[in-house]
């Protein structure tokens, strides 16, 4: 079984507290119908566990499959250093079909950047090693396919909706 | 497809997996492994040579890459779901390959010109080589074919630059092998060479913008659609 590498730190975002008993990591590609699919499942285990749950997203795009991809996880990261990357890492899942540059740059202004900031970003690729870098975890970690969750730095195997999550990180939590 | 449960290659344990017996949790997950499942050719053993087409025409043999690493990645069918994440996959990880100048080699048994329409549908950098006519001869002779399917098992194997196989794996039908075992395997054979250019994990970070860093594309494939 593989684990996570490197493990869950400083360089990751993270929402939740970082006392929380479970740390649920996904790998995810922001133009992967699947991970669209899972975000508000995402959400909801979030809700489900409260401060007991910290999320990390991890990129993972296949680029060659998925051409939005590897700017959307760029647009993502640049929208960090202002403190709004959970918010444009949703409105990018919640748009998944329109996520070119010039609609990712929109979203950068509608939660809050200023405007050229996205823009600016993907241009001068101040973020693609960063991506690629969270990318090649993936590969190191064992993930194949996206999206790959791991809870408390185990691969998780079981099914990606709610209920199946909640049982599995629960699991993980009873055991400590 | 998404992802799901798969065993992981763990070391360059060389072929000692066809040998073991299957658990229970493996043949629970894996129903397809019976007892005509493949008995790859392990590691040790010399790769046996081959030459398939490439393209409808144009041929490669297996000492075309001697001197390099190569990574061979049989596959039960081009279009299925869960090779064309994994090969999806490799064509991602491909830089990292080059990194240790290996050469990444996917074969199946279907024809040329089949390839050569999935290869352009989904933008691969690298050669689909069709183990077609005798079908399957060279998974057979890899120990990687699967009689009662009529395809090739999802077997990996990667061969140093003398050609012998130096560690070896294969995955359930339906699980995708993932690549960090490829990538354990390459990191072996470089750390044991003493070749001027020695790669490790260590430069990853340092590299420069990846869109210079993309692999060229072969000049038989000319015509594939911009991914951007």
């Amino acid at each position: 079984m593989s684990g996570l590498k490197p493990p869950v730190g400083a360089h990751d975002h993270a929402k939740g507290s970082d006392t929380a008993s479970v740390t649920l990591v996904e790998y995810g590609d922001y133009e992967c119908p699947h991970c669209a699919v899972v975000h508000p499942i995402v959400k909801a285990v979030q809700r489900h566990f409260g401060h007991r749950l910290r999320f990390v997203f991890r990129n993972f795009p296949l680029t060659q499959v998925h051409p939005h991809a590897d700017h959307a996880a760029e647009a993502a990261e640049a929208a960090d250093p202002a403190g709004k990357y959970w918010d444009m890492h949703d409105a990018i899942f919640e748009h998944q079909t329109a996520i070119t540059d010039r609609d990712l740059a929109r979203y950068g202004e509608q939660v809050g950047l200023e405007p050229g900031v996205i823009e600016d970003a993907l241009t001068a690729q101040t973020y693609a090693a960063r991506v690629r870098a969270d990318f090649m975890s993936g590969v190191r970690s064992g993930v194949n396919g996206t999206p790959m969750f791991f809870i408390n730095g185990e691969q998780y195997q079981g099914g990606y909706d709610a209920a199946s999550l909640i049982a599995g990180i629960e699991e993980t939590a009873a055991r400590g | 497809m998404p992802a799901k449960k798969s065993p992981r290659p763990a070391t360059k344990s060389g072929g000692s997996r066809r040998s073991s017996a299957p658990s229970a949790a493996r043949a629970a997950s894996a129903p397809r492994v019976t007892d005509d499942s493949p008995r790859l050719l392990p590691a040790g053993m010399k790769a046996p040579a081959f030459t398939l087409r490439s393209t409808p025409d144009q041929s490669v043999s297996l000492s075309d890459f001697l001197g390099r690493p190569v990574i061979l990645a049989f596959y039960p069918a081009d279009w299925s779901p869960t090779c064309g994440d994994q090969l999806a996959l490799y064509n991602e990880v491909l830089p990292e390959f080059q990194r240790f100048n290996a050469e990444l080699i996917g074969i199946s048994v279907d024809g040329a010109w089949c390839h050569a329409a999935y290869a352009k549908a989904r933008n691969f950098h690298f050669p689909l080589l069709a183990d077609f006519e005798p079908k399957g001869a060279v998974a057979k002779a890899y120990g990687a074919y699967t009689p009662t399917a009529g395809m090739s098992g999802r077997a990996l194997f990667v061969l140093d630059a003398k050609g012998t196989i130096r560690w070896s794996y294969l995955s359930p039908m339906g699980v995708n092998p993932g690549a960090d075992g490829i990538l354990a395997a390459l990191e072996g054979l470089a750390g044991e060479t003493q070749a001027a250019r020695r790669p490790t994990a260590a430069d990853a970070p340092a590299r420069g913008p990846e869109r210079t860093a993309r692999p060229a594309r072969p000049a038989a494939q000319t015509s594939r659609r911009e991914a951007r």
